[in-house]
Formats: structure tokens, C-alpha cells, sequence
């Protein structure tokens, strides 16, 4: 593979798809160059702050209907403030492998909440670590109010534990199934218990509520906090592997090979799990390079939306429309199927998904009409029934405008239509579509039809 | 598919040398009996409908006690035996019911029940355990099971613009039609038309580039028949306006005109009743009771409802005693409606739900929904139960 094709699969892999403007910039640097560019990632990004904190918790108890309606309309919109407020920034970012990694951990951490503030807040959490060190990232998300409240911890008390943190903390978050025992849960359960937060949303260690007594876990006694029982998982290097097993999949191949996740588990427990040596490992690896490994991870819904946003610099008069998009094709950010996460994969796809997806690149570079509505989100059923809002079926032309100037302005002067098509597809374009190519008179409807199709799908 | 499977089928389309199988199919499929094909259709009401509100126990004075405000009147209930009676907004239920054509089962629920919406929803469309979270959907399982004639995508259809979870299997998975003449014409959009008669070789690996061409010729494939199909049967009977009544009318079409589909799913939502339950379950109610109504008797017309079964559930019922805002909030075991021509067991299938043996205020549950997931699946769709619910139910009497 040549060194401008590493670099786009390179580039592809650890953002949103890459642009022109990105192969002009960087398609004849080093990977090594590429690799500390990516990395540096946090300087230009910042937190993301559209919900204030003021959530009228009081109209809400009281429980007259209006103020009732109001509260649910007015986290309805913060919701979806907050959506479209990542959204954008995945779309704007000059750190893209920086917000990929903050949506890695936002499904490594699936976690849902109605309260919109609680969310930012999270989100925030998984950003600033995204790039940082696995073991703060963990005790962050720990002590964070939508983690502690979505698994139940704030009934997690003495004589009274609740479980669910416990378990999903070694099943899903560190270490995985085959490595713990149910006692090491139980007792786990113990250590948290008190773990919680106040009104404002600030994390409290109810030492009232905490069981202070000896606890047996992973074969050790003590008198252990969460805290303990945090390290003494990580110090088990089976967490390390799992967390390198699910990167693979994220940024290699759906199949891991064992070897090349072994050697980035040793990385990742030597560099007491600091996540930028890990990427730096996978990034320069050569196997990271195999043919095998370019163009066959299918895109999420969201990677394919933002991909798009990015590649064709398009602005939203009307931004409800991502929402709508989101809900067609199964993924809407801050609403996990569950606390395991999205599936992935081929999950994705299915016969009307797929339609969508081949469909959507049309109607947004071409103000096609939207004829098509996504269910709603069952936890959307309150807000459905309290506001009588009904989804009604209205084709609407979607407003938005991508920039064709400034996306044929960095293509190169040079460039032929095969070389075009080779760049924006990953896969190797099938004869079908090459004799579409050869056949197109019109640059633009040839990059409108390019992405069209499944090879689009995959990066 | 394994790859030799996928060759060999290849290999089969003989007649037609450079078409995969996948493009051809469904025409190769002998057209077996089509009377006596049997149909499930599901019904899933969203945002956890009140069964308390909906099969009344009028005859428990506890209800009344732990319902001051929203509480059915008596006069107004439509009595089905004198513990149970309907909500007055299902009146157009109540001759469907007096003809043997409906079943209650109450007190449907699991252990350990959850009381989040999603999380409750994906329990039973999965049909996993309180703690497990599995990636297909019972439905899916069942295609996946290899279940005879269940080799394409529409053996399941879901009238909704997008597929629910239930109808996704690791291999197979239904489809979604909300309008058979708009799916077809999305497929025979002049680009979507010329990448499905892609006849390179590469495509037709196993990898996800190969699926993605195969879905797409699925999907191609499926609009064609499903339209062609449908467009041989006019509904003329009268259903409500209303989004659910329109689904169900598809679904009569595609039933009767034979198309070869085993499982419909629709879902109605609005049933989250938090506050001035009344009015806003009573409309809910009312759409569903008349759309049902009008479906079951509009299949007994065409004499379909023999061969069709229909089956209502929430992903959880409602808290005994209301709330301060004239509303109820999340609870956890429901009851289930059963429809069919052919019920073994018509009317109340078994007690009504205890209201004073109550688990956190809320109902004990006293049938596992995976036992009708079970008795569904053994006795309808003809496949043992523990290949798709992963373990052994022993399911019930109801057909």
C-alpha cells in the first residue's frame, strides 16, 4: 500500500472519513507524522456546554399537569440541543480522532438519562479523557450522576446493595465475563454502596449510607471503597485485554486476531493504561495497513451522517432533520438500546436501513424530499402522551445546503474520475459501478451516486 | 450463509448462468399450499399500556380504593364475567370477545421486572432474561431457526417505516413495508436498480461488503413480490382513520392475498400515562379496540381468521394505586390479548391479577411472557420453542 493510501485509511479510520482539504494537507506526511497529529487532538476541542443548569425540579413534583407538560418540553428540547450540539462538533472538529474516541467511550459507557444536564455532563467526562488515562476515565464515570443514577447506585446501600453497578462495571466496563465470580459482585456491590449525588448534580460519598465492614473480593480482604475495588480490577491485566479487544473491533476488524489484541494489551497494561500509546501502537502497526483490514468496517449511522456533514461541508437550516435521520437508521446519541451498548456491525443493517442509508446522501446534496419517519424511542412515551404530539406524516424537503465550492476546491486539478471514486470509496468499486464512472459527464452526479452505494457504507 | 452453501445455491440458479441465486429465489420456490398458512400478528402498544384501566377488576374493591380519581365506574364497564370487565372505549371489542374469538391472559410479566421503558421493551423483544441484554429479537431467532419457507426477508414484515429489534435475527432479519408501492418504487430507483444487477464476483464474498449487496437484492427482490402480491387483493371493508387502522388494513391485504409471510408486527404508541390518564388512554383505546375490531372481523369475512392469530402486549403494566396527577406510573406484570378464529381457550384464560399480594405496589407476575412467546412458537409457528427462547418453556393451553 502506498503512503497516500495508508494515510487515507489512516485518516479514515481514526475520524469521520477524510476529506480533500485533510489529503491535501496531509497525504504526503509520514504515518508517524499523521499519527502525532491525530493525537494531539485535545487542544482545539472543548467541552460542550448548550444545557444550562436549570432543570425545575419543583414544577415536576408538583405534579400540576401544565407545569408537568412544560418540564417534559422544555428536557425534550434540551435533549435535543445537546444531540445536535455533538453532532455538529463531531461534524466541525479539527480533532477528529479526538471526538471518535469520545464516541467510543460514549458506547463503551452506554448510559441513558432523561436529565439532559446530567448527559452533557458525562459526555464531557468521556471527551476529556477520550485521549487520556483509562483509569481516570473509569473513577470519572464512577462518580458521574447519570452512570450512578442509570445503574441504580443510588439505591446502592448498607444492608441494602443493589447489584447493578457492580456487575456492569466487570461485565461491560473493565474486565468481562470469565474473569469474576458472582460472590466478587456481591461483594463489590458492598464497596459501593453509598455512591451517589446531589440535586445539582455533584457526586457525594454518603458515608451514612456505606458499608463499612470486611469484604472478600478477588480472593482479597479488606475493608474495601469502590475505589479499591477499581484498582484492584485494573491491576488484573484480563481488563486490559478486554478494553484492547473492543478497540480492534472499533478501529480493526470486527474478527480480532488474538495475537495483534495480546501485544496491545501488553502496550496498554505497560503504559498503565494511558490511551495514547495504545492508539499510537495500532496506528503504526502493519497489520493495521492488511488489506484485509481497510474498507470492510461498516459505518454507523452516525460516522456515515457526520462523514457526510464533513466531506461536503453541509449546514442545516432546519438541524431537526439529523435527529430524524438518526432515528431512521437505528442510532441516536445519549439513547443506547441498553447499558451494553450499540451491536454494531451487521446489526446495522437491514432491508429498509440499508434503503436509507443508499437514499439519504440524495436528499441531503440534492434537497431531496424526506418521506419517512423513525419510530419513536420508548422512552420518548411520556412526552408522546403527555403532549398528544402524534407523529404525523408530512414529506418535507429538507433544508439543507452542502458547500459544492469549497469541496471542489480542494479536489485536485489533476485528479480523473476513477481517481476521485477511488478516493471517497474504501472498498475497491465493484464493474457496475466503474462503468457508471466511466460513463459519468457530470463530476457532480457521479460524487452524489459514488455516495449512493454500499461501498459507502464501509471505511 | 456458510460459503458452501452460498456456492452451491450459486451453482443452482443454472437457468440463468451469470444471476446469483439471490437475484432469483423467490421464483424458484415452489408455491406451497397457500390455505391453511398460518399468520401471527403482533401488536405492541408502547409506553406501557394500564391493563388495570383496560381489562378492569371492577370486582376487587381495591381497585376503587387505590383509584379514587381514575377509577372506571362500574355503570360504565362492559362486563366479561363479574370480576373483569372491559374499559367502555374497547366496546367494539366486546362482540369480537362474545364470539369466542378473544383471550385474556393476565398478570403477564418476568422476574425481576424492569421498569425503564427501553430496557423493558428490549426484555420482551428479545425475549431474554431481566439481565441479559441479547442482540437479536425473537422473531429474528425464528427466521434465523431455518423454519421452513422462512428463507426471505418477508416471512416477516413489520408495517413501520423502520425494522423493530424483535424482527432482527443474526442471519435473517424481516422487513419493513409501510407501503408496498413506496418500497418498490424506493427500489426501482434508477441507480438503487443498476447496483442490484451487479454481477461481479466480488460481491458475492461473505464479507460485509457481500452482505450489503445481498440485502439489497433482498430488498429489490422482496419489493417486487410484496407489491405484485398485494396489488392482487382489494380490502373493502371499513377501518378507522387512524395510523393503526391503516397498518392493519396492510396487513389484511398482504394476508389475503396470500402473500407468504408468517409474522406481522405493528406497534401503537402513547401509552405513557404519567398524568390525566383518563382521556389519554381512553383515545388510545378507543383507536386500538375499533382498528382490532374491524381486522378480525374483516378477516372472518375472507375467512382468514381461522389461520391468523393476533397477539397484543406493552412492555409493562401500571402501578396499582395511581399517582398525584391522575396518572399511573411504571409497573410491571400486564395482560396479554390474544385473537383467533381458532382459540382452544376463549374469554378470561386465568385469574384476574391479585391486588393485594403486591410486590413494591406492584402486581406479582403469574405467567412468563416467554411461555406465550412459547405456546406461540410450538403450537403456531411449529417450531420448538427452546431453539429460539434458549431454553424450555412449557407454554400454555390458549390454542
Amino acid at each position: 500500500m502506498s503512503n497516500s493510501k495508508q494515510v487515507k485509511h489512516l485518516w479514515v479510520r481514526a475520524g469521520f472519513g477524510m476529506r480533500f482539504e485533510d489529503f491535501n494537507e496531509y497525504g504526503n506526511s509520514s504515518i508517524n507524522h499523521v499519527v502525532k497529529h491525530l493525537l494531539k487532538g485535545e487542544s482545539t476541542s472543548t467541552a460542550i456546554s448548550t444545557v444550562p443548569n436549570n432543570n425545575d425540579y419543583e414544577a415536576l413534583i408538583k405534579g400540576d399537569i401544565m407545569a408537568r407538560k412544560m418540564f417534559l418540553q422544555n428536557q425534550k428540547q434540551q435533549e435535543k440541543d445537546l444531540n445536535l450540539a455533538w453532532i455538529n462538533q463531531m461534524s466541525a472538529t479539527d480533532a477528529p480522532l479526538l471526538e471518535k474516541m469520545t464516541f467510543f467511550w460514549h458506547n463503551h459507557f452506554a448510559c441513558r438519562t432523561n436529565n439532559a444536564q446530567f448527559a452533557q455532563q458525562l459526555n464531557n467526562i468521556q471527551r476529556s479523557n477520550a485521549l487520556g488515562n483509562f483509569r481516570t476515565l473509569l473513577f470519572q464515570v464512577a462518580e458521574s450522576p447519570a452512570m450512578l443514577q442509570f445503574l441504580n447506585n443510588q439505591q446502592n446501600q448498607k444492608g441494602h446493595p443493589n447489584e447493578n453497578f457492580a456487575r456492569e462495571l466487570m461485565e461491560l466496563f473493565t474486565i468481562g465475563r470469565g474473569n469474576y465470580t458472582e460472590t466478587d459482585i456481591k461483594e463489590s456491590a458492598r464497596a459501593f454502596t453509598g455512591y451517589g449525588f446531589n440535586r445539582t448534580g455533584e457526586f457525594v460519598n454518603r458515608k451514612f449510607f456505606h458499608d463499612d465492614g470486611i469484604k472478600t473480593f478477588m480472593g482479597k480482604t479488606g475493608n474495601f471503597t469502590g475505589e479499591d475495588i477499581m484498582n484492584m480490577i485494573l491491576e488484573r491485566k484480563e481488563t486490559a485485554h478486554f478494553i484492547s479487544n473492543k478497540l480492534y473491533k472499533y478501529f480493526v476488524n470486527e474478527n480480532p486476531d488474538p495475537e495483534h489484541v495480546n501485544a496491545m494489551a501488553n502496550v496498554f497494561y505497560k503504559a498503565d493504561y494511558e490511551i495514547k500509546p495504545l492508539l499510537e501502537y495500532i496506528f503504526t502497526a502493519d497489520w493495521f495497513y492488511d488489506d484485509k483490514n481497510t474498507g470492510n468496517l461498516i459505518k454507523s449511522p452516525i460516522e456515515l451522517l457526520v462523514g457526510l456533514n464533513r466531506q461536503f461541508y453541509i449546514s442545516y437550516k432546519q438541524a431537526d432533520v439529523l435527529l430524524q435521520f438518526q432515528h431512521v437508521l437505528g442510532q441516536v446519541l445519549f439513547y443506547p438500546p441498553n447499558v451494553a451498548g450499540w451491536p454494531g456491525g451487521k446489526n446495522w443493517i437491514d432491508s429498509s436501513s440499508l434503503m436509507y442509508r443508499l437514499k439519504i446522501p440524495s436528499i441531503l446534496l440534492n434537497s431531496g424530499l424526506i418521506d419517512f419517519n423513525g419510530k419513536a424511542d420508548p422512552e420518548d412515551e411520556a412526552y408522546i402522551a403527555a403532549v398528544r404530539n402524534q407523529q404525523q406524516m408530512v414529506a418535507t424537503r429538507v433544508q439543507a445546503v452542502p458547500d459544492w465550492n469549497k469541496f471542489f476546491q480542494y479536489v485536485p486539478k489533476s485528479m480523473g474520475k476513477t481517481a476521485i471514486a477511488q478516493f471517497m470509496l474504501e472498498p475497491k468499486p465493484g464493474n457496475t459501478l466503474i462503468n457508471s464512472i466511466n460513463q459519468a459527464t457530470d463530476i457532480k452526479t457521479m460524487v452524489i451516486e459514488l455516495v449512493s452505494t454500499p461501498e459507502y457504507q464501509l471505511c | 450463509m456458510k460459503r458452501r452453501d452460498f456456492l452451491r445455491n450459486t451453482a443452482l440458479a443454472s437457468g440463468a448462468l451469470m444471476i446469483p441465486a439471490f437475484l432469483k429465489p423467490f421464483e424458484a420456490l415452489a408455491m406451497n399450499d397457500i390455505s391453511g398458512y398460518k399468520n401471527l400478528v403482533i401488536i405492541q402498544l408502547s409506553g406501557g399500556n394500564d391493563g388495570l384501566n383496560t381489562i378492569i377488576p371492577f370486582g376487587n374493591d381495591i381497585y376503587y380504593q387505590k383509584r379514587k380519581t381514575i377509577a372506571i365506574n362500574q355503570p360504565d364497564i362492559i362486563k366479561l364475567n363479574d370480576m373483569q370487565g372491559f374499559n367502555p372505549n374497547l366496546s367494539a371489542l366486546k362482540e369480537i370477545y362474545d364470539q369466542g374469538w378473544m383471550s385474556i391472559i393476565n398478570s403477564v410479566g418476568y422476574p425481576n421486572p424492569d421498569r425503564s421503558h427501553f430496557r423493558s421493551m428490549d426484555i420482551w423483544q428479545t425475549a431474554s432474561d431481566a439481565n441479559q441484554f441479547l442482540t437479536t429479537g425473537w422473531i429474528g431467532r425464528y427466521l434465523d431457526s431455518n423454519c421452513q419457507g422462512c428463507k426471505t426477508p418477508y416471512t416477516a414484515i413489520e408495517v413501520d417505516d423502520t425494522l423493530s429489534l424483535a424482527m432482527k435475527g443474526a442471519d435473517m432479519k424481516g422487513i419493513a413495508v409501510q407501503y408496498p408501492d413506496k418500497l418498490y418504487q424506493n427500489t426501482r430507483e434508477p441507480f438503487f436498480k443498476d447496483l442490484v444487477h451487479e454481477h461481479d464476483n466480488t460481491h458475492l464474498s461473505e464479507d460485509n461488503l457481500g452482505y450489503l449487496y445481498k440485502t439489497m437484492a433482498e430488498t429489490y427482490s422482496s419489493a417486487d413480490y410484496i407489491q405484485k402480491t398485494s396489488k392482487t387483493y382489494n380490502v373493502t371493508a371499513a377501518y378507522p382513520a387512524n395510523t393503526l387502522g391503516n397498518r392493519l388494513k396492510t396487513v389484511s391485504k398482504l394476508i389475503n392475498s396470500g402473500l407468504q409471510t408468517r409474522v406481522y408486527y405493528v406497534s401503537l404508541s402513547g401509552f405513557d400515562t404519567h398524568a390525566g390518564q383518563q382521556n389519554q388512554q381512553g383515545r388510545q383505546l378507543k383507536i386500538y379496540g375499533d382498528a382490532v375490531a374491524a381486522f378480525v372481523k374483516d378477516l372472518k369475512q375472507s375467512g382468514k381468521l381461522d389461520d391468523t392469530l393476533i397477539m397484543t402486549f406493552s412492555e409493562f403494566g401500571r402501578r396499582v394505586e395511581q399517582n398525584a396527577s391522575n396518572g399511573t406510573d411504571h409497573g410491571t406484570a400486564n395482560n396479554v390479548m390474544i385473537f383467533g378464529g381458532k382459540l382452544k381457550k376463549a374469554g378470561i384464560y386465568n385469574d384476574a391479577p391479585d391486588l393485594t399480594q403486591l410486590d413494591n405496589g406492584d402486581l406479582k407476575y403469574q405467567v412468563d411472557f416467554r411461555d406465550v412467546y412459547a405456546t406461540l412458537l410450538d403450537k403456531w409457528l411449529n417450531v420448538n420453542n427452546s431453539q429460539i427462547l434458549n431454553k424450555n418453556f412449557a407454554g400454555l393451553d390458549f390454542v
